[in-house]
């Protein structure tokens, strides 16, 4: 707020923590080496010089105030020097340690007191946190509260309590310094109360971010009944360098980049077109109403007008994220208004620099030159952006590739470097905007193939957490910034005219655009959508942020441009927030609908894709699908290969994911009923003789601790193989029964080891335990899902038999390193097939190598029973383990399929798409036979004692 | 964008046509007669030359062979300038000639990196496609039938109500229906999936034949399950019958992995 007012740094060294953690001292590294750079290297803006076309190149208006160094803001008023960390001089003589501006690139104001605090790191909150205690003057319960800021994650702007602080009015008389975690505390608690603990109905009817504004109005006028002071206000550097970035990258990172670039034309369009032209309509129209006179004396001049028309002409991201993602239009009609969002950055920041510039050189000496200049300056910001975004992202995926070794700081990696794309097209004047969306877009593919699964959570988990945050943060202090009455200055005329014309040139400029797209278009915009997208502008912290960063001495009427700003703002967000989900439903605009990912819908996709290429190639047009096509290609075969993981590249295929994300997500239902139920008897036909029920009751937390948490943690390598055993005899019982035993002698009755305490920073190593129940689990999946597809294929027992050989065979030579033999050349899927006249035929038509291919097949049931083979002589009369198939007694030593090294996918059988999650369609499974491998009967025979002790519930249902 | 991206492009098969100038064009039936010269099929060549009466007469003897199947008003669609376009482009392929046989889609070197390729192009001549029989293969297609099999890839038109977009929309998924019931039978068994999955990916180095089989097995259970729900433990699922098919694409947003925008003249530069 008081940037353009002068300012000095004050105190702020006191704060200094006494150590840093490794991640920010790498932060600060950057940060300091970014700073040097930029006194070295930038001329400083000079006002009385008027633009050169150094001046004129676009500089990005979050920069006016630089917040690293802050030299822009306070060079020319008050080049307070501080004692420098890193030793960087800056011409300004300004050198001012970065961890001092990491802590203060706010501004304070001598005369009250009063310091801004930015906690932009949450490991610096920690640190601050424990200097606090260090200094003595912090209660625990302080430290706690500051520690639930940090729960929160929320980065977050907090006043230090000065004298005469709203703190000490508040008489929490702690000191001058340790009221900060309380006071950071507080708003962030309030926030997050709201957040989760308002009911759904409020937050159906009213968006969050109306609530935030509202709320923080609330808190901005508690803060000024008490202290007539405004404490709290959303600085421009604070918004964008710590609260926007994670947005966007947010949204970058998590966009759908084929929706995105399969509607890039029209997301330009409207991004670049539509933004010139309300910034035109919008400034001109009021310079218009002002020359009749409406507006009363006002000092400002049709360059004002197009000033303040080009701030207000953007639609802000962060409030279209917050409102239209409770309103759940469908995608297209929301990639298009959100990427207009994002993109239109570019346009923004060129606008807003070159009307600057000309309202600073006054309107009669701007030459035609300085506006060639101008244009020319958005083709730089936004492809030099984009560019740096590209080449960040590239890096990053480059660096996420040779993690492998230390997946403990892969998610930072992931943090840092698209953090320093927004940094870096910040320091060359380019729009940083647009640097972390391509930064996130562009790597979002490679990066998730390759970290490990725990970092993709972590990254996903942090990265909401600190976008949501910092969402909370900004239209909380949008709203208490809006309670300081020496900001308002109210013009009626120009208030009510901006917003009308915003409104309806907003609405003419979709409605032409539209008109013009819907020529070029696949998927025709209707009269609805436009509906939808006009409203859907919704203005936000971005344009306050640029208001607020103009030079009052140069832009007469600031106050009423700032306050005009603020009623837009919150009318957009307020009202049409509000009224945006009636209005959606009213005109029943298409929604999005949630769906579960099916295989036929990918598969079916995946030929469609290939199909429309293909047309295109043969109709010999360069058309929306041939560019996919070639760029996939590309990508297969250059990019992918220097930026995947040699693992990754081959599990990463849509196709084979969605199937494996299936198959677990079935897994994991099937396996959470049983819990459910307290049994996994469910799954047993009626028909089978014996009942067994093994009660999981007794041992709930056992079974929490293995199974449940198995099945969530462990997500890599889950092979779930179909092919049943079937058709149990009792006449086979016994064998089957010692086979059994056998299996869980070697494999699952392996006394549990205690969990070792070993403590590693940089590890997280996977103990005995998890390995071991790891493997239960595969089995259990694999038996289960193996009975079930037997029922529900009802296929010819030989058939099934000679299938699953040819299965095992496969998965064994995925997954073992050992060759086994040769390899099946090409397998007759003719004999395989399930259709009856093929059934019946099954046995004449085996093909002459089928001995060959079953003797990798059987080896791993082979390996299972050869301990036991002797000591059975009964007849074995299940065809898997008649002799005539199992000749190959030679392979038998072969490693299970489940002691494979782990990073591989392997792709299995999809068991079905629907697992009952209630009794209701419980009794869909009733009539799967369960596999006459069941270790019940095992239990059954040797009696309750000797079972297991803690792996048994899951082992037991195989 | 889209403008940027559609500049002409080159096609490496030669063909003599390549410098065809559009006066020629615009001149009409006659003058292209003479210039194509060596009609082996004049009949062909005749409704060829004067498109939008070819494609009405083609629209008309569709609705002889499969009545019923076809929404009207499609004609509107396709005007007189894209099957110029797309006439063009057929005598670049056929070389001149007055049909198509398999061999001359190998001139089209994009296609080559097309995993299902070959499915493509079978479909081309697929009988059942071209609505000239139930079963069975063409050995050859002239210019109209081109003209149907380009027609399953239009656009859905605004002005087209529901029934006919629910029509249109049918006739697309029978395409790729047909496409993987490769032996005409009204079914995709387990085998026929299969197949087409392995082929799928077999884009894909990385991903065995294995993989794609059990892929396949899955979503053909994954389609039993939806088509049959709940299954009697002897019941047998045969294959994806044209129904279950419709079945599985429920819900399904086709409009834009069904649609070319091949149709669209700004976009066509195909004479060089």
């Amino acid at each position: 707020m008081s940037h353009a007012e002068g300012h000095s740094w004050q105190n702020v060294g006191n704060c200094r923590p006494l150590a840093y953690a490794a991640f920010v001292r790498v932060f600060v590294y950057f940060l300091s080496d970014y700073q040097g750079f930029y006194c070295n290297q930038r001329p400083h803006w000079s006002v009385a010089e008027g633009p050169r076309w150094s001046d004129l190149r676009p500089r990005c208006p979050h920069l006016g105030a630089h917040s690293l160094c802050g030299h822009w803001i306070s060079s020319s008023k008050q080049p307070t020097c501080r004692r420098a960390l890193r030793g960087h001089k800056c011409p300004t003589g300004c050198s001012t340690s970065p961890i001092e501006q990491t802590l203060s690139p706010g501004s304070c104001d001598p005369g009250k007191g009063k310091t801004e605090l930015v906690f932009w790191n949450l490991e610096q909150q920690a640190e601050l946190l424990s200097w606090g205690r260090g200094q003595g003057r912090a209660s625990n319960s302080e430290v706690l509260a500051g520690a639930m800021v940090l729960g929160e994650g929320v980065k977050h702007v907090g006043s230090m309590g000065g004298p005469q602080g709203l703190l000490s009015t508040l008489k929490l008389t702690c000191g001058e310094w340790t009221t900060a975690p309380v006071a950071s505390a507080f708003p962030a608690l309030l926030g997050s109360l709201k957040r989760f603990h308002l009911s759904h109905k409020v937050t159906s009817v009213v968006p969050e971010s109306a609530l935030l504004i509202v709320l923080g109005l609330v808190l901005g006028g508690i803060v000024w009944a008490a202290d007539h002071i405004a404490s709290f206000t959303l600085t421009p550097t604070v918004f964008f360098f710590y609260l926007l970035p994670p947005i966007v990258l947010d949204a970058g990172y998590f966009m759908p980049n084929r929706l995105f670039f399969g509607n890039l034309g029209t997301i330009l369009l409207y991004a670049v077109v539509g933004t010139v032209w309300n910034a035109a309509t919008t400034g001109l129209s009021l310079y218009g109403v002002f020359l009749s006179g409406l507006m009363g004396d006002l000092k400002i001049g049709l360059l004002d007008f197009l000033l303040f028309g080009s701030l207000i002409a953007a639609v802000d991201p962060v409030a279209v994220l917050a409102v239209f993602e409770e309103v759940h239009v469908n995608e297209v009609l929301f990639i298009i208004v959100f990427g207009e969002s994002l993109l239109n950055d570019a346009v923004t920041v060129v606008l807003y620099n070159v009307f600057e510039s000309f309202v600073a050189l006054g309107g009669d000496n701007v030459t035609g030159l300085d506006c060639v200049k101008g244009i020319v300056s958005f083709f730089v910001v936004s492809l030099g952006g984009t560019l740096v975004g590209v080449i960040f992202a590239f890096l990053l995926s480059l660096v996420t590739r040779f993690t492998k070794h230390v997946r403990i700081i892969e998610p930072g990696f992931v943090f840092i470097i698209s953090y320093l794309s927004y940094l870096t097209s910040e320091m060359l004047s380019l729009s940083a905007i647009l640097a972390i969306t391509f930064c996130g877009i562009c790597c979002q593919k490679y990066v998730k193939a390759n970290i490990s699964e725990q970092s993709a959570t972590t990254v996903r988990y942090t990265m909401k957490m600190l976008a949501s945050g910092a969402e909370t943060i900004i239209f909380m202090f949008l709203g208490i910034s809006a309670v300081n009455p020496f900001i308002w200055t109210w013009n009626t005329a120009f208030v009510l005219l901006t917003l009308v014309f915003i409104s309806v040139y907003r609405a003419i400029g979709v409605v032409l655009q539209t008109w013009l797209l819907n020529r070029y278009r696949m998927v025709q915009l209707e009269p609805i959508d436009q509906v939808v997208l006009s409203y859907g502008g919704l203005r936000g912290a971005v344009a306050f942020a640029l208001v607020v960063l103009l030079d009052g001495e140069k832009v007469k009427e600031k106050n009423l441009f700032v306050s005009t700003t603020i009623i837009v703002v919150f009318f957009t967000v307020i009202f049409q927030g509000l009224t945006i989900k009636p209005l959606v439903q009213w005109l029943k605009v298409k929604r999005s609908e949630h769906r579960e990912p099916r295989l036929n819908e990918k598969l079916h996709g995946r030929a469609f894709d290939h199909i429309l290429s293909a047309i295109e190639d043969i109709s010999g047009q360069i058309g929306h699908n041939y560019l996919r096509d070639k760029w996939s290609h590309f990508d297969r075969k250059f990019l992918s290969r220097v930026l995947m993981r040699r693992s990754a590249q081959k599990s990463r295929d849509q196709i084979l994911n969605v199937f494996h994300e299936l198959n677990l997500k079935d897994a994991i239902s099937y396996v959470a009923e049983g819990e459910r139920r307290g049994s996994l008897a469910f799954i047993r036909s009626p028909s089978t003789d014996n009942m067994v029920n093994v009660d999981f009751a007794p041992r709930s937390s056992a079974v929490e601790a293995s199974v449940s948490y198995l099945l969530r943690e462990n997500v890599s390598a889950v092979c779930l193989d179909m092919q049943s055993l079937e058709q149990r005899r009792r006449s086979i019982r016994d064998a089957e029964d010692m086979v059994t035993h056998h299996t869980l002698q070697q494999y699952l009755y392996k006394p549990r080891q205690e969990y070792k305490h070993l403590y590693s920073r940089h590890e997280l190593t996977p103990t005995e335990d998890e390995k071991q129940d790891r493997e239960i689990f595969h089995r259990t999946m694999r038996k289960r899902l193996e009975s079930f597809k037997t029922t529900k294929l009802g296929l010819n027992q030989n058939k099934k038999a000679a299938k699953m050989y040819k299965r095992e065979r496969a998965q064994k030579r995925r997954n073992s390193s050992i060759p086994n033999g040769k390899l099946p050349t090409e397998n007759p899927v003719q004999n395989f097939t399930i259709k009856e006249k093929d059934l019946e035929l099954s046995d004449t038509e085996e093909h002459p190598n089928y001995e060959e291919e079953m003797s990798g097949g059987i080896e791993f049931l082979a390996s299972v029973t050869k301990d036991t083979a002797s000591d059975s002589p009964a007849g074995i009369d299940n065809p898997v383990f008649s002799p005539d198939e199992a000749l190959d007694r030679g392979l038998l030593a072969r490693l299970p399929p489940w002691l494979s090294p782990g990073e591989t996918v392997v792709p299995s059988q999809r068991a079905r798409t629907q697992i009952p999650h209630s009794p209701s369609t419980f009794r869909r499974l009733t009539p799967f036979r369960l596999s006459s491998k069941s270790v019940d009967s095992f239990l059954q025979a040797d009696g309750p004692e000797e079972r297991p002790p803690a792996a048994l519930p899951e082992s037991t249902h195989m | 964008m889209r403008s940027s991206c559609q500049e002409p492009r080159p096609i490496s098969a030669h063909h003599p046509h390549g410098n065809c100038d559009l006066r020629a064009l615009e001149k009409g039936s006659e003058g292209r007669n003479e210039k194509t010269g060596k009609a082996s099929n004049p009949g062909a060549l005749d409704r060829k030359t004067s498109p939008s009466v070819g494609f009405g007469a083609l629209m008309q003897a569709d609705m002889q062979q499969s009545p019923g199947t076809r929404p009207k008003g499609l004609e509107r669609q396709v005007s007189s300038d894209q099957i110029e376009q797309l006439h063009r482009r057929f005598k670049q392929l056929s070389g001149d000639q007055p049909t198509i046989r398999k061999e001359n889609f190998n001139n089209v070197p994009d296609l080559e990196l097309n995993p299902i390729r070959s499915k493509i192009v079978r479909a081309f001549f697929d009988n059942r496609n071209l609505r000239k029989g139930p079963s069975g293969l063409a050995d050859e297609i002239n210019f109209e039938d081109f003209l149907t099999i380009m027609s399953y890839f239009r656009p859905i038109d605004t002005s087209m109500d529901e029934e006919q977009v629910e029509l249109s929309r049918k006739e697309k998924l029978r395409f790729l229906f047909h496409m993987y019931d490769s032996d005409s039978d009204g079914r995709i068994t387990l085998e026929e999936y299969r197949n087409v999955v392995e082929e799928l990916l077999s884009g894909n180095p990385h991903i065995e034949k294995e993989s794609a089989r059990s892929i396949a097995d899955g979503a053909m259970m994954e389609a039993a399950s939806v088509c049959m729900g709940q299954m009697e433990p002897d019941q047998v699922y045969e294959g994806i019958t044209f129904e279950d098919f419709l079945k599985i694409w429920q819900g399904i947003d086709i409009e834009t992995k069904m649609h070319v925008r091949f149709l669209n003249m700004e976009t066509m530069a195909l004479c060089h």
